[in-house]
């Protein structure tokens, strides 16, 4: 049981990331633009988040408020993901360029610009920026006191529970609220279904891609933090092609939040479960087979792949992703 | 004369050599501040060295003939397929599965290197052929298959060579000494190894650059390229025109998967690199954007921008320890965004030169 409970809340941690990338990534798209460049816009929030965190950390501020630091530490990773996603929307809402060319620039560039300036902060080589420990929420915030054998959903909850968590699930039923209640909501679906209507009734088709790559890159900004702190061993300059996989959650999830929700926990748990087979007594062990956790390690991504393949017949993307929007053409 | 110069220089080929060389110039220039930025005292040495150092001995040369022949590969694969509409982020799959197979041909059958070459290309076009497959007929969209299959073809590779003994090197996590296992499959060198004094260079080079130039035969001589770009413009116009979209799909994907896989092979039968079991995907592949993205996806321009993508590499390399090399990837991503404003700037470009005709009309009727 014990080792449900790791397992789960294992889960849920990795779930966190893909879950408000994959959302940022949905925003973008229901606005007609393709945000390729979300893992280099993790990997700034990253940056950004951390180097914070260690700011405060060494001034001793942080270790006093910790969830107040992380919650500032959330905000600046959004804000630095924001203005980056900035250059995304330029290159493919004003100028029109091909919405890859801009999303490939971003992403050589992010880790690269990483690296430099963890040299140019931490000196030459050192290229793990660390991050405190005391960003995990433990029980005595809530004036419990943490059990010695803690039990099945006191492992769930708070053997890993980070104040992203409960921020990233907000996140959620705000977007779901959004995107289907209310005035803004349609009309971002509707520049990224036909920008040419949603024009005709009046509506800033630009400023409304804008806006939706920048919501985008403010969640991949939160989303490259709740990585980091997820991963627990310090911020390297990458996220582990952890967007690119947001962007897999995201069409698995038909562009819908609630499924991309879903899609987020099972790619997770298949994840976690390639990495906890040792203490699962049911799987098989391969022996004979050298190196066999490489099997598992796929297993994530073909289970996936199959599934895409049983249920792409129904999917539904925005009808104008990745055309830019020419007021002159019809 | 006049005239031919003036309708020369507004070619539309024209046009786009100046405003890639215009990104180029504005790409140096930011690198050069980043640089003033963090090490102002060394600044113009590392430009310098960003700027001469491929070309400053054979030995640095020979590095980046060496390193631009599996680039150019990975290059024409990425631009193939986006002749095709298609974006192939699998090429780090593609090239990886190509280097098993390559390495496997070389190390366990003993086959000579162009059979082995051959083998890289297969496991490349298997490799490619499934997000094509994937994309054909069940419409599944190929950036995800491909990013899926990349990280499942790098697991495969891992667990195979773990499993295939020959394949590595003993209690070593890197492949096999392939000098020492099979002489014949290593490319071999011509005598250029002498007359560069280097052992990096090789004839691949010469290989990668003749593909390209059947690549671009292709799509741009033969009804089956000409079909292949008429699906990239518009595939509901060319399945109207009765073009067989869906094959076209997967056998771009599969030409594409070849040439990364290609890429691989050229890459470790060379003698002088080994494969290193990974956890995380190799940056080749994923530098063949890059290079098809600077050559507008133009094979022709894919040899010019996968030498000089590894040549300042090189520069980067030898900027250490004062900076670090990823100085040259901020420099190469500006320059692709850049290239996002090419449209912008080939209309300024266009504009000066048609502005000057015009004065000079002027002139004449004075």
């Amino acid at each position: 049981m014990i080792v449900v409970a790791d397992i789960l809340s294992a889960t849920i941690i990795f779930a966190i990331p893909l879950l408000v990338v994959a959302l940022g990534g949905m925003y973008s798209e229901r606005s007609g633009t393709i945000n390729i460049a979300l893992e280099g816009i993790m990997i700034i929030g990253a940056l950004f988040g951390c180097l914070f965190l260690n700011a405060t950390d060494n001034s001793g501020w942080g270790g006093k408020n910790p969830q107040l630091a992380v919650l500032l530490a959330i905000l600046i990773a959004g804000a630095a993901g924001l203005i980056f996603s900035f250059l995304l929307a330029i290159a493919s809402v004003s100028l029109k360029a091909d919405q890859t060319i801009g999303g490939t620039a971003l992403n050589m560039f992010a880790p690269a610009f990483a690296i430099v300036l963890t040299w140019a902060i931490q000196g030459q080589g050192q290229t793990t920026i660390g991050i405190p420990n005391w960003i995990p929420i433990k029980l005595s915030i809530f004036g419990l006191k943490a059990s010695e054998n803690p039990g099945f959903f006191e492992r769930i909850l708070f053997k890993n529970f980070y104040l992203t968590t409960p921020i990233v699930l907000l996140i959620l039923v705000v977007t779901v609220f959004v995107i289907y209640k209310t005035r803004f909501g349609l009309r971002l679906r509707s520049c990224g279904e036909h920008p040419q209507a949603a024009d005709s009734v009046g509506i800033n088709v630009y400023r409304y891609r804008y806006t939706g790559v920048m919501i985008s890159g403010f969640l991949g900004g939160i989303g490259g933090l709740a990585f980091t702190i997820a991963a627990g061993s310090g911020f390297q300059s990458t996220v582990a092609g952890y967007g690119f996989f947001a962007l897999a959650v995201m069409i698995f999830g038909n562009w819908h939040p609630v499924r991309i929700f879903g899609a987020a926990l099972f790619f997770a748990l298949f994840k976690v479960i390639g990495s906890y087979t040792g203490s699962i007594p049911f799987l098989p062990s391969f022996t004979g087979v050298k190196s066999a956790d490489y099997i598992y390690q796929m297993l994530p991504y073909i289970v996936t792949m199959i599934v895409l393949i049983f249920t792409s017949k129904k999917s539904r993307a925005p009808k104008a992703e990745g055309i830019p929007y020419d007021k002159s053409k019809r | 004369m006049k005239n031919k110069i003036r309708t020369f220089l507004t070619s539309q080929g024209m046009i786009s050599f100046i405003a890639s060389v215009a990104s180029i110039a504005i790409g140096l220039i930011f690198g050069y501040i980043l640089l003033v930025c963090f090490n102002s005292g060394q600044a113009f040495n590392g430009l310098g060295k960003i700027l001469f150092a491929g070309a400053s001995s054979a030995e640095k040369f020979s590095k980046v003939l060496y390193q631009a022949a599996p680039l150019m590969l990975t290059g024409l694969s990425v631009g193939f397929a986006f002749r095709t509409g298609l974006f192939n982020i699998g090429a780090s799959g593609q090239y990886t599965m190509g280097t098993f197979f390559a390495l496997y041909a070389g190390l366990v059958l003993k086959c000579p290197w162009w059979a082995a070459l051959l083998a890289a290309m297969l496991g490349g076009a298997i490799w490619g052929a499934v997000p094509g497959f994937c994309k054909a007929l069940f419409n599944v969209n190929e950036v995800i298959t491909s990013i899926m299959f990349n990280w499942i073809g790098m697991f495969l590779v891992n667990l195979l060579m773990a499993n295939i003994p020959a394949m590595l090197a003993p209690n070593a996590d890197r492949t096999a000494n392939l000098a020492a296992a099979n002489k014949s499959g290593i490319i071999p060198k011509w005598g250029l190894d002498t007359l560069f004094g280097s052992d990096y260079i090789n004839i691949s080079i010469f290989i990668t650059i003749l593909v390209a130039l059947i690549i671009y035969l292709i799509l741009n001589k033969t009804t089956f390229g000409y079909e292949l770009k008429a699906c990239g413009f518009n595939r509901n116009a060319s399945i109207y025109a009765g073009i067989n979209a869906k094959r076209n799909i997967v056998l771009s994907m599969v030409i594409a998967g070849a040439l990364s896989g290609l890429g691989g092979g050229i890459y470790y039968l060379s003698g002088t690199a080994q494969y290193t079991i990974v956890k995380s995907l190799l940056a080749m592949g994923f530098n063949g954007i890059p290079v098809a993205l600077l050559a507008t996806s133009n094979p022709i321009g894919i040899i010019f921008s996968s030498i000089f993508v590894s040549y300042i590499q090189v520069g980067g390399e030898a900027m250490q320890p004062e900076f670090a090399k990823e100085i040259i990837d901020i420099i190469i991503s500006v320059i692709i965004y850049l290239s996002a404003f090419a449209l912008l700037l080939k209309g300024v470009i266009r504009k000066i030169l048609s502005m000057r005709k015009a004065k000079q009309g002027e002139g004449v009727s004075q």
